[in-house]
């Protein structure tokens, strides 16, 4: 491996082992608890939404989140291993046939809505504590 | 005045601080960066320190050089540059300084060979607006315009500002900061860019418009200080750095310093047989 890359997996791996990210892919709504400083105080504020695309670029990797907000969609781009990320949660999985759901950029109301992945096998092995909590559901 | 550093280009990337910010970072390696010779006042009319980087095949450096490498007993580099230095600056010949000289947060100038742009026209290398895009203008919506007066002067003035050859130089940058450096794996991330394409040779000295910290070593941090200053300090960065990532760094350091020994002797060998 060449230094470049050792450089960045390194720094990678750290940082994944400093605020461990569980795994999730578009079309999976996500929770990014995002930490906000006002003033000289720092607070943790949520971002809720689906994952309509991610750039997996090693150290570079970069996700979108799309939700609605009073009526309005907003997007915002989070840096994976961003410090500023204090975590993220998996709400809910999605079924998609895409990488990039841009798409929903165009829908909205129930013609946005994304089917919820059920997980017939290998429950127990497979999906985070979340993912379980919602298919019990 | 200290000595400065060859390093290689190895490329550019990002590092994550502590209080949420990203740095764009490009990373310089210090490739067994050794003093190769001194140049004192008495013998060369100045005091400077040349240092050499890199490997070198034995067989592919001249005899004369092989003789200069062996006089300081150092193996062959590929690299040689002199660094102008105050004469309380001296390191020792074959002393090998780590990227532990500079320090996180310090500002340093960087000079290396910019990336050649070969022939260049005058929009790309002096930044001229070009002609209109319209108006009757066909054909030369990229050149410069008029480069004169009339019949007096009649003539191009000398420096006049025209196409030609760009980049391929030498360029420094100043003020740049050190964002951190890596002794143990000889990396040093300057935060921004820096001159020349990846891969290629820089130098980098203190700043020269900035005084340094007080806490710079002095007059070098080399190799066999860090070997002094203990275990304790050495333990500290082997732990932090990923499990998978030290270990090979390792073996390759021990390598390296066995086979340094087995290099110059072969030399002084390879002079042997010659003779």
């Amino acid at each position: 491996m060449d230094m470049l890359s050792e450089f960045n997996t390194a720094q990678a791996q750290a940082l994944d082992a400093e605020r461990p990210v569980p795994e999730f892919a578009p079309g999976d709504t996500v929770r990014v608890n995002v930490k906000v400083i006002e003033g000289s105080r720092e607070r943790i504020q949520a971002f809720e939404g689906v994952c309509i695309a991610r750039r997996n670029r090693g150290l570079n990797t970069s996700f979108t989140v799309r939700k609605i907000s009073y009526g309005e969609g907003v997007e915002r781009i989070f840096q994976l291993y961003s410090r500023n990320i204090a975590g993220v949660d998996v709400v809910r999985r999605g079924v998609v046939r895409r990488a990039k759901l841009y798409y929903l950029r165009g829908l909205s109301g129930k013609r946005a809505r994304i089917a919820e992945k059920q997980e017939w096998r290998d429950t127990k092995a497979k999906g985070t504590a979340k993912g379980t909590a919602t298919e019990e559901k | 005045m200290r000595t400065g550093l060859i390093a290689r280009k190895v490329g550019s990337s990002r590092v994550f601080t502590e209080d949420g910010a990203h740095v764009p970072v490009t990373l310089l390696h210090i490739d067994g960066c050794q003093v190769v010779a001194h140049k004192t006042r008495a013998n060369d009319g100045y005091d400077a320190l040349q240092l050499g980087a890199g490997q070198a095949k034995a067989s592919r450096v001249t005899k004369a050089m092989r003789g200069h490498f062996a006089k300081a007993k150092v193996e062959p580099k590929q690299k040689l540059a002199e660094f102008r230095i105050s004469d309380d600056a001296f390191v020792d010949v074959g002393a090998e300084i780590t990227a532990a000289h500079f320090v996180a947060g310090q500002k340093v100038d960087v000079s290396g060979t910019s990336i050649g742009k070969g022939f260049a026209g005058a929009m790309k290398r002096h930044n001229f607006a070009g002609l209109e895009a319209t108006h009757s203008v066909s054909i030369s919506h990229r050149s410069h315009g008029s480069t004169g007066q009339c019949q007096y002067p009649g003539r191009v003035f000398k420096g006049k500002k025209m196409a030609g050859h760009m980049g391929a130089e030498r360029v420094t940058t100043q003020n740049v900061e050190i964002a951190l450096t890596d002794a143990d794996k000889g990396l040093i991330a300057i935060k921004g860019s820096v001159p020349g394409s990846d891969g290629g040779w820089v130098r980098i000295t203190d700043a020269e418009k900035i005084a340094a910290p007080d806490d710079l070593p002095f007059p070098a941090a080399t190799a066999s200080d860090a070997a002094e200053n203990g275990a304790v300090e050495d333990a500290a960065p082997a732990d932090d750095t990923n499990d998978d990532s030290s270990a090979p760094e390792e073996n390759t350091a021990s390598d390296d310093a066995g086979g340094k020994e087995e290099n110059t002797a072969s030399d002084d060998a390879g002079d042997g047989d010659a003779k």
